[in-house]
């Protein structure tokens, strides 16, 4: 997902027998659920977890602004042009949500930024994939969008109240993003012989970097049970990748476009789609920095950074030359 | 010089009148700017006609830990709320 | 009405549409580059309001030319010659300092412009004047602040805010280049000579440029060829083989 494969503490979850009192009643109040607020008590792994969860999902959304921005400038309409423009404008915004629900728990925005542009922070596998034609409007919006979504949503009932809150306004603003790329592909499918070529094309290369977006199995993994104690995830990456799956394969077949695996079949005995596992070792060589686009990608966000350290020191001192001129006068 | 710009809590009141509402944070370098990062940021969906900026550091809040001190009490002060008070059908609507 | 030379309107017309469909596509460029993601949202905003004139401003032009086109045809499948911007809008976004500088000399104006446009003897024009008025009052109030932020900021931000300003000040110039299309505009009551408007833009962008402790070029020089189509830059084509693209390499097509 936009967080992969967080880790928390790495042991196993605590008994209520093991639990200082502090934990005890930390542990009663998310059961219960009641959130938890930034002067709140909190297990410092819950701190620290949870810093690498909201950081790694605004470094995301940072990041995933620029495939898409990539069309930006080549959008086929004005109408077109604009939406794809506050799309990419949303996720910058969510971004900055995400970053400040992260300052709550005791970093700073600055500090997030050094440790994703330095490497020590990831971002979601999927976005180091390439945006070759329009068709991948229409099939990130639709399919990665769509799996964000998926994890998104039952994210607003995080235990964490900083984070719930900005989920809920992510929630609303994301309710468009997913439907216009579906908006698109239905064009590019009812469209001339290229176009359809065109939006199969994007569905094939978009389906597998897709599924890894909900990260490996992770039924058996302690990180997870933590984290899903703690109401940091909600849901194991099985659940979610199935509902996806589940959800698409009809919205695959309304365009008429093939889902690229030939073991998707539906199964009426659990009623769910069986499919294919994507390549786990391809997504680890992503998250190792070689996908098709991490170094470009880290290489854009350094650039947009360095070169606008003068504009916001800039108005930095005039900011501080004001404040000292009306010091100075009163 | 490597230095953030300041944090501040954007406040906004929307179309129904009610109060200015804390909608979520922001940085600028001061406090016109904060007003007007405010308005691209947190406004983008027709959700405001007032903002209010204050830079996060000049908040002062309660401690959780006085949580009971502060709120337990008014929970006794049953007689503050109006279904405390029983009025018969018969003389209508009060 | 009184009798509109109507090939003078869809000249006066495409000046405006082209001046935000090139100026809304420069500043979109910066979409997930700015320098803060505050930043990065508030162009985004810039850009979205001048793509929505656009839309009006080329929707009215399609409307005047009567052969059956759209906005979309006007932006996506004219060529150079055709286009009516200003010089300033297409050149580069250079540094940060250079785009908000930009939009600050092509807000100024436009500030000044386009209330009057709202008393235009065609409904349209005013009409669409009168929603462009407030979204560019917005942007003068944001580009100004930026302007004298950086201006009056760091040694470096000042340098390269003056930079900025010696770069652009041959390019403002155009704005007030009025030839017989604005003349006829005048006589018909559509919208005032912008000849006329040059003395209230000096004293806005003085204002303003002195609080930034910006000193302006003395020297008048003024490129021109971009608003009555003579001879535009060579930007202008590459911007336009981005942005046709797909509109050329599948004609036809719907999107």
């Amino acid at each position: 997902m936009y967080a992969q494969m967080v880790k928390s503490t790495g042991d196993a979850v605590k008994s209520r027998e093991d639990m200082s009192d502090d934990e005890r009643h930390f542990q009663d109040k998310v059961d219960a659920n009641i959130k938890v607020e930034p002067r709140d008590w909190m297990p410092d792994d819950y701190r620290k977890t949870l810093i690498r969860q909201i950081g790694q999902h605004a470094h995301s959304e940072i990041v995933g602004q620029l495939p898409e921005g990539n069309w930006i400038t080549r959008a086929p309409t004005l109408e077109r042009k604009a939406i794809l423009l506050a799309k990419v404008q949303d996720e910058a915004g969510h971004g900055l949500y995400l970053y400040c629900a992260a300052e709550t728990l005791g970093v700073t925005r600055d500090e997030l930024t050094e440790k994703l542009l330095s490497g020590r922070m990831k971002y979601s596998s999927i976005f180091n994939y390439p945006t070759l034609t329009w068709a991948d409007m229409g099939a990130v919006g639709w399919l990665v969008d769509g799996a964000a979504i998926m994890n998104q949503v039952p994210l607003q009932r995080t235990s964490y109240g900083p984070y719930s809150r900005a989920m809920v306004r992510i929630c609303k603003e994301e309710s468009f993003h997913q439907r216009q790329g579906y908006a698109i592909m239905m064009k590019m499918a009812q469209g001339s012989p290229a176009q359809r070529k065109m939006a199969q094309d994007a569905l094939n290369r978009m389906w597998y970097p897709s599924l890894m977006m909900f990260g490996p199995s992770d039924k058996d993994s302690v990180h997870s049970a933590q984290s899903m104690a703690w109401k940091i995830k909600i849901n194991t990456n099985d659940e979610l990748r199935q509902k996806f799956v589940n959800e698409t394969v009809p919205q695959a077949e309304y365009l008429g476009l093939t889902i690229p695996d030939e073991n998707l079949k539906f199964n009426e005995e659990t009623g769910n789609y069986d499919f294919s596992q994507p390549d786990w070792d391809e997504f680890f060589e992503v998250l190792k920095g070689n996908g098709p686009c991490n170094t470009d990608r880290l290489n854009a966000r350094r650039k947009a950074w360095d070169d606008g350290a003068w504009v916001r020191e800039g108005l930095l001192a005039h900011a501080e030359k004001r404040a000292a001129a009306k010091v100075a006068a009163e | 010089m490597k230095k953030e710009w300041p944090l501040w809590e954007v406040f906004i009141r929307g179309q129904h009148g009610l109060n200015h509402r804390h909608v979520g944070s922001l940085h600028a370098p001061d406090a016109e700017t904060a007003i007007l990062n405010a308005r691209d940021v947190y406004t983008r969906r027709n959700e405001g006609l007032s903002i209010w900026v204050v830079e996060a550091r000049h908040i002062s809040a309660s401690a959780p830990g006085d949580k009971g001190p502060l709120f337990e009490p008014s929970e006794s002060k049953v007689y503050r709320h109006p279904t405390f008070y029983d009025i018969p059908k018969d003389v209508g609507h009060m | 009405m009184a009798q509109v030379d109507q090939k003078a309107l869809l000249e006066f017309v495409l000046r405006q549409g082209d001046n935000t469909l090139v100026l809304g596509h420069r500043v979109s460029e910066w979409c997930g580059h700015a320098p803060v993601l505050e930043e990065d949202i508030a162009l985004a905003n810039t850009a979205l309001d001048l793509i929505g004139q656009t839309q009006m401003w080329l929707g009215l032009a399609a409307e005047i030319e009567g052969e059956g086109h759209s906005a979309d045809d006007m932006a996506y499948l004219r060529d150079a010659w055709d286009f009516r911007n200003l010089l300033l809008v297409e050149l580069p976004n250079g540094d940060f300092g250079r785009t908000i500088l930009r939009q600050f000399l092509f807000d100024a104006f436009s500030a000044i412009y386009l209330p009057l446009l709202t008393k235009s003897a065609d409904p349209r024009v005013a009409e669409i004047a009168a929603k462009a008025t407030k979204e560019v009052a917005y942007h003068l109030e944001r580009s100004a602040q930026t302007v004298v932020g950086l201006g009056d900021g760091s040694e470096e931000s000042h340098a390269r805010m003056q930079e900025a300003l010696d770069y652009l000040w041959p390019y403002v110039g155009e704005m007030f280049a009025s030839d017989s299309v604005d003349q006829a505009m005048a006589e018909a009551g559509i919208g005032p000579d912008p000849a006329g408007l040059r003395a209230e833009y000096d004293a806005l962008i003085g204002r303003v440029l002195s609080e930034a402790t910006l000193r302006i070029p003395e020297d008048s020089f003024a490129h021109k060829g971009g608003r009555n189509g003579y001879m535009h830059t060579e930007h202008l084509g590459h911007l336009l083989t981005q942005m046709q693209w797909l509109q050329r390499a599948y004609p036809g097509c719907e999107w």
